[in-house]
């Protein structure tokens, strides 16, 4: 029985009596409570999406919630006015053109070595393991400068790499596949080894190769696992302000939206009433996938986070 | 909008697309082709490397070496030359307010504090609270929603939340104009350096907005914890007399302990990391400055990979605590498979 089932089968007192009233007094002030919070949690995001679809004069001179009562002026002047200013259009097509591999890579290699560390014995398993554990802590900052340097050094850069008629982003894809590896590998392995064992072996006996066993088995019985990993490794990518700032940040023809986002906060002085219509429209990918895949979010943020 | 972009950058869109995961298989595929050839009792051997290959070059090549790097780093100056102490000497200069104090202060103390306690209160209470009600999964998912927006667009929507207007002009600010109606002087949350210049206040507000975006996180955790105390459990302490605090207290909050334990380091990493939120709020300003941020300034503004290096090593060290704790915790749970 669950916790709220249990809460629930105690309202048992007769109809009428003190402690009637008491408990729909406490179910009256639960709901009020519970439903305050949310609004108040919904709040933030609904006065800014309704920003968004005000004109300019009136943002300046009264609050979102005016625009809920008549007379109602709504107006697309912002959406139209931030596409011509600001390159919105290049921005999301970056945006695509970095998580989508910045997905696959990490998320197929991770499945690779979560297949050896799970099912495989080799010398140092443990340790190297236990390596990707403790790195799941380390903060990126400490990379930044030498892979920086790195990159420049051996050529890996926007100019050399457009010159050279490849995508500007590799450098980007190679450091956001590192830094996810660390968590894919660990969430894959536990999943990975949580399957039963005698399906593999069986196969084996059959004469099943490796590969077979690792595609025709493996990677069927963990779609779960697989897909929330894929969700919150776009999403983080999709999201992420700070390593493409410093590995693209200075070239705006390759940079994702985030990066365009956070330059209009700057330099939109007397045009802030934009950044609301920017802001939604950088929202709208994330909250699709969300909304469509909340299940497999959610559980993916479970198993990273409840050990054992 | 211009959409003929992606018609241009078509063959990029295909090397993209096709390209990064046809070369990954062709990779695991090529390699289990070349162990097939193998003598036998060689197979097993070099087979796990084909597997864990890739991942742990690439997380050597972009995580652990050049960690190992910018330690080195932070005790040379700008041209290689060893320098022992002074890139630290630098940063942590003139206290309380020079160097790195400030966001020392910020990340170690108010960040960590209450970025941790708010999110935990938030996400306990409402996992609590929520689970009470028919309509769970609804409200669940409306508290949930800003995990999935970048911070870029949370600091976008808390910059207007904190609007601010001199007192007299209408203010169209949400927080200012409830501080108004309740005939308070205007705020300016995010420059008010209350008290007497400490800062506390402003870098609340900004800590209000982070946590505002991740309490789904630790309320989702929670929840989970939540349903998996036994409903025996809670019925067994009510028949004994017990009210709901006292059942909140004494046996949902000590149950749930383990798991209110991970999410806060998880969360204390997080309080560490803040860099989106002070980018794009404060800039850094008014004394809001933050480690991630401090770092960020001064490699791209200062030119200063020697202190910047240091100032990632001071990050490494606060996180240290948790690292090991994470370390402990995940060899504790193998001890038990």
């Amino acid at each position: 029985m669950s916790v709220a089932a249990a809460a629930r089968a105690e309202s048992t007192a007769a109809v009428g009596s003190m402690q009637w009233i008491t408990q729909r007094l406490g179910r009256i002030v639960l709901h009020v409570v519970v439903i305050g919070l949310t609004l108040a949690w919904v709040i933030p995001t609904a006065g800014l999406i309704l920003s968004s679809f005000r004109p300019f004069s009136a943002i300046a001179t009264s609050g979102w919630w005016t625009a809920l009562s008549p007379p109602y002026q709504f107006t697309l002047d912002n959406y139209s006015q931030v596409f011509a200013q600001s390159n919105l259009g290049t921005a999301i097509f970056n945006s695509f053109m970095v998580s989508v591999p910045s997905t696959v890579i990490p998320v197929t290699i991770a499945a690779f070595a979560a297949y050896a560390f799970a099912w495989m014995k080799f010398p140092g398993r443990d340790w190297i393991f236990l390596a990707f554990v403790g790195l799941l802590a380390v903060p990126l900052q400490l990379t930044f400068i030498p892979v920086l340097k790195f990159y420049v050094d051996h050529g890996i850069t926007i100019e050399n790499l457009t010159a050279l008629n490849l995508p500007p982003w590799v450098g980007l894809w190679l450091a956001h596949a590192g830094y996810g590896l660390p968590f894919s590998t660990y969430l894959l392995a536990n999943f990975f080894r949580a399957l039963p064992s005698d399906l593999f072996e069986s196969a084996e006996i059959d004469g099943a190769g490796t590969l077979t066993v690792f595609f025709r088995i493996i990677l069927p019985l963990s779609v779960p696992a697989l897909a929330s990993l894929v969700i919150f490794q776009f999403l983080w990518v999709w999201n992420d302000l700070l390593v493409a700032l410093i590995y693209v940040g200075g070239s705006p023809e390759v940079a994702p939206l985030t990066v365009n986002l956070a330059g209009l906060t700057n330099s939109l002085g007397q045009g802030y009433q934009l950044l609301t219509a920017a802001a939604f429209f950088s929202m709208i990918v994330p909250l699709v996938v969300f909304l469509s895949l909340q299940r497999y979010f959610v559980r993916g943020i479970l198993a990273g986070s409840v050990k054992g | 909008m211009d959409f003929s972009v992606l018609l241009s950058d078509i063959p990029t869109l295909i090397v993209v697309i096709v390209g990064v995961p046809v070369v990954l298989a062709a990779y695991i595929v090529g390699g289990e082709y070349l162990v097939r050839r193998l003598p036998d009792k060689n197979r097993p051997r070099v087979r796990p490397w084909i597997w864990v290959g890739p991942a742990v070059f690439l997380v050597a090549a972009i995580l652990f070496i050049p960690a190992i790097f910018t330690v080195i780093q932070s005790f040379e100056d700008n041209h290689g030359t060893f320098v022992g102490l002074q890139n630290y000497g630098n940063q942590l200069a003139d206290f309380p307010s020079g160097g790195a104090w400030v966001a020392i202060r910020n990340n170690i103390i108010i960040w960590l504090i209450f970025y941790t306690l708010f999110v935990l209160a938030f996400g306990l209470a409402l996992a609590v609270l929520f689970d009470r009600v028919q309509y769970e999964t609804v409200v669940k998912s409306l508290i949930f929603m800003p995990m999935a927006i970048s911070s870029v667009a949370l600091g976008v929507i808390w910059k207007f939340m904190f609007w601010y207007q001199p007192p007299g002009s209408a203010q169209t600010g949400t927080l200012n104009a409830l501080v108004t109606f309740f005939h308070h002087d205007p705020v300016a949350w995010l420059q008010d350096q209350w008290p007497n210049g400490l800062a506390v206040l402003n870098n609340l507000a900004l800590i209000a907005a982070a946590t505002w975006g991740i309490t789904g996180f630790a309320m989702v955790i929670l929840s989970a914890a939540l349903k998996g105390i036994p409903g025996e459990l809670l019925e067994a302490a009510r028949v004994d007399g017990a009210g709901e605090l006292t059942v909140f207290r004494r046996v949902i909050f000590p149950l749930m302990m383990p798991t209110i334990v991970v999410v806060g380091t998880t969360l204390v990493i997080f309080a560490l990391k803040a860099f989106d939120v002070v980018y794009v709020m404060t800039n850094g300003n008014y004394n809001t400055d933050v480690l991630a941020f401090r770092m960020y300034n001064l490699l791209y503004l200062s030119h200063n990979a020697a202190g910047a290096s240091a100032v990632a090593i001071i990050l490494l060290i606060a996180v240290i605590p948790v690292l090991v704790f994470n370390l402990r915790q995940f060899r504790a749970v193998e001890a038990r498979r």
